[in-house]
């Protein structure tokens, strides 16, 4: 879809880090990080929907504040720390967010969910212990069409509690 | 994948090295903040610039400072904005920035791109093939208004909530550019034109928002939407007073944001209150009045006749939280 009638800028060194990783990768301006996330470094747990900015499904960590990845433009990244679903299992023990989501039915088809769980990390970074009302603010801009939300609440809540060292 | 089109990036240091950029390229070249505004619409090719000056690097567009008024760098992302405790005395711009698009969308929009946002109408924010096959539109490579096909003018609808907030706030925002600053009302820097909404030149960048000292004054923000999240505004009401300890309304500013293509004040809402108390009657008849000037067109969400009938409802509910009523349960509807 890119305007032919153009000169392709040039494509230009950009290195950031992902989930701790350093990485460096060529891209033209036009590249955003979603594209750079899936295209160039494979990394395709990142989903894309809307691509406008709508659905949330795009939803990563940059420098700890959840972003869309469809609407920033990868060579603004450099320098920066990039957070995506890839990160957070630890080997193969999953995050206890990942493991609320599979156990309390959060994640049906699973195309919100690596967005979802993004922004539930960004809310339990800053605020441990959220009621619902405020976690439902907190994916508010993250749509899901399968669950009706209701499981992904009770998740991000048990996963809350889990990392406060409560008792299940 | 919805790719983007191809263009220049550039990404200054400085304020001034962004402004020699943009006096270097005309108006080819736009400054890039968020991005959430820009790229979408580009996304869409309704805006195809050549060169994008990226304005996240320059330091100075972040400061946010609080003398004898509020000094806002446009830099500020709605997020930080809505956070900041020194936004308590300016409620109407916290609640505001508070209700724009979505937390993710606010961590990465500034105040400057609201401000700026580009206007909106559903015939003009649609892809590419959608508009090509009902031959454009007057905004963008056509010829016609679809919306008042009688129209000579665009009328596509200003959909930024912190602009009707800060018009009823009085503020004031810099233009910086090669040839120097200069200060505009925010209320004189919109033009009711959907196609040339802005006094800005292109080569002029908005730097700051200074927002006058809120002293002894009561603001509040409400806002119309189908969804309690993600969705543009399709009524915002701006509302302040200054009242004396007596009650009596010594100032006030009402202004109506997504009611045309700009944002502008009611002068008939100062007129209807100054003098008076907050009490039912000065309420219903100020509400009529403002409802008056609202003059929704068939270019966004929902019906318009419904539209300019809730108008009404939604300036009193404002009044009302401004007399002290808590209206906590009405306003989680919203
Ligand atoms: C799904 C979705 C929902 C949204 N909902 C809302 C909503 O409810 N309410 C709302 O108000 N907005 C909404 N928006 C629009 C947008 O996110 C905000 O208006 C945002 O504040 C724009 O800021 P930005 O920094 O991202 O601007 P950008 O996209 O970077 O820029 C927007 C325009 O302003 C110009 N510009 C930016 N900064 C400057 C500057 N300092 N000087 C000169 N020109 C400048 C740019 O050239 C561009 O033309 C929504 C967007 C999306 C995608
Ligand atoms: S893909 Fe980014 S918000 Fe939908
Ligand atoms: S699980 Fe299918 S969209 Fe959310």
């Amino acid at each position: 879809m890119n305007d032919s009638t153009r000169p392709a800028s040039p494509r230009e060194p950009c290195e950031f880090s992902v989930n701790g990783e350093p990485v460096a990768i060529a891209c033209a301006a036009h590249v955003t990080l979603l594209e750079a996330l899936r295209e160039e470094l494979g990394l395709t747990g990142t989903k894309h929907g809307c691509e406008l900015g709508e659905c949330g499904a795009c939803t990563v960590l940059l420098d700890g504040a959840s972003v869309l990845s469809c609407l920033v433009l990868a060579q603004t990244c450099a320098g920066r720390q990039v957070e995506t679903v890839e990160g957070l299992a630890d080997g193969p023990g999953l995050h206890p967010l990942q493991a609320a989501f599979a156990d309390l039915g959060g994640s049906q088809c699973g195309y919100c969910t690596p967005g979802m769980l993004m922004s539930a990390k960004q809310l339990l970074a800053a605020e441990p212990a959220p009621d619902r009302a405020r976690i439902r603010e907190a994916i508010g801009g993250n749509l899901c069409r399968c669950t009706g939300y209701q499981q992904i609440v009770d998740a991000i809540a048990h996963a809350a509690a889990v990392m406060r060292g409560e008792p299940a | 994948m919805m790719r983007l089109p191809d263009f220049e990036l550039r990404r200054p240091r400085t304020l001034a090295e962004a402004a020699t950029i943009l006096a270097g390229e005309g108006p080819a070249a736009r400054p890039l903040a968020g991005g959430t505004d820009l790229l979408p619409n580009m996304k869409r090719r309704q805006q195809t610039p050549r060169v994008l000056v990226a304005l996240g690097e320059i330091p100075g567009l972040r400061t946010f400072t609080n003398g004898a008024a509020l000094a806002i760098g446009a830099g500020t992302t709605l997020a930080a904005l809505a956070a900041d405790t020194r936004m308590a005395q300016y409620g109407a711009l916290a609640q505001a920035a508070a209700r724009v698009a979505s937390p993710q969308l606010r961590n990465q929009a500034t105040l400057g791109g609201n401000l700026c946002l580009d206007t909106r109408c559903s015939y003009y924010d649609q892809s590419e093939p959608w508009r090509r096959a009902i031959g454009c539109c007057l905004k963008k490579d056509g010829d016609t208004c679809w919306v008042a096909t009688a129209s000579r003018r665009c009328v596509a609808v200003s959909s930024s909530d912190c602009a009707p907030a800060l018009v009823a706030l009085g503020a004031r925002v810099r233009l910086v550019s090669r040839e120097g600053t200069r200060e505009v009302a925010l209320e004189d820097f919109y033009r009711d034109d959907g196609m040339d909404h802005l006094v800005k030149r292109p080569d002029e960048i908005l730097s700051a928002v200074d927002v006058p000292d809120a002293q002894g004054w009561r603001s509040t923000y409400w806002k119309l939407r189908r969804r309690g999240a993600i969705d543009f505004p399709v009524l915002g009401v701006a509302a302040a007073v200054k009242r004396d300890t007596a009650g009596t309304i010594e100032a006030a500013r009402v202004a109506l944001g997504a009611a045309g293509s700009r944002p502008f004040l009611v002068p008939q809402a100062s007129e209807a209150l100054i003098g008076r108390t907050l009490d039912d009657a000065t309420i219903a008849a100020t509400a009529r009045r403002v409802a008056a000037r609202a003059k929704p067109v068939d270019n966004t969400d929902f019906e318009t006749r419904w539209r300019k009938d809730v108008a009404t409802q939604l300036v009193s509910y404002a009044l009302r939280e401004l007399r002290g009523e808590d209206l906590g349960a009405i306003r989680r509807r919203f």
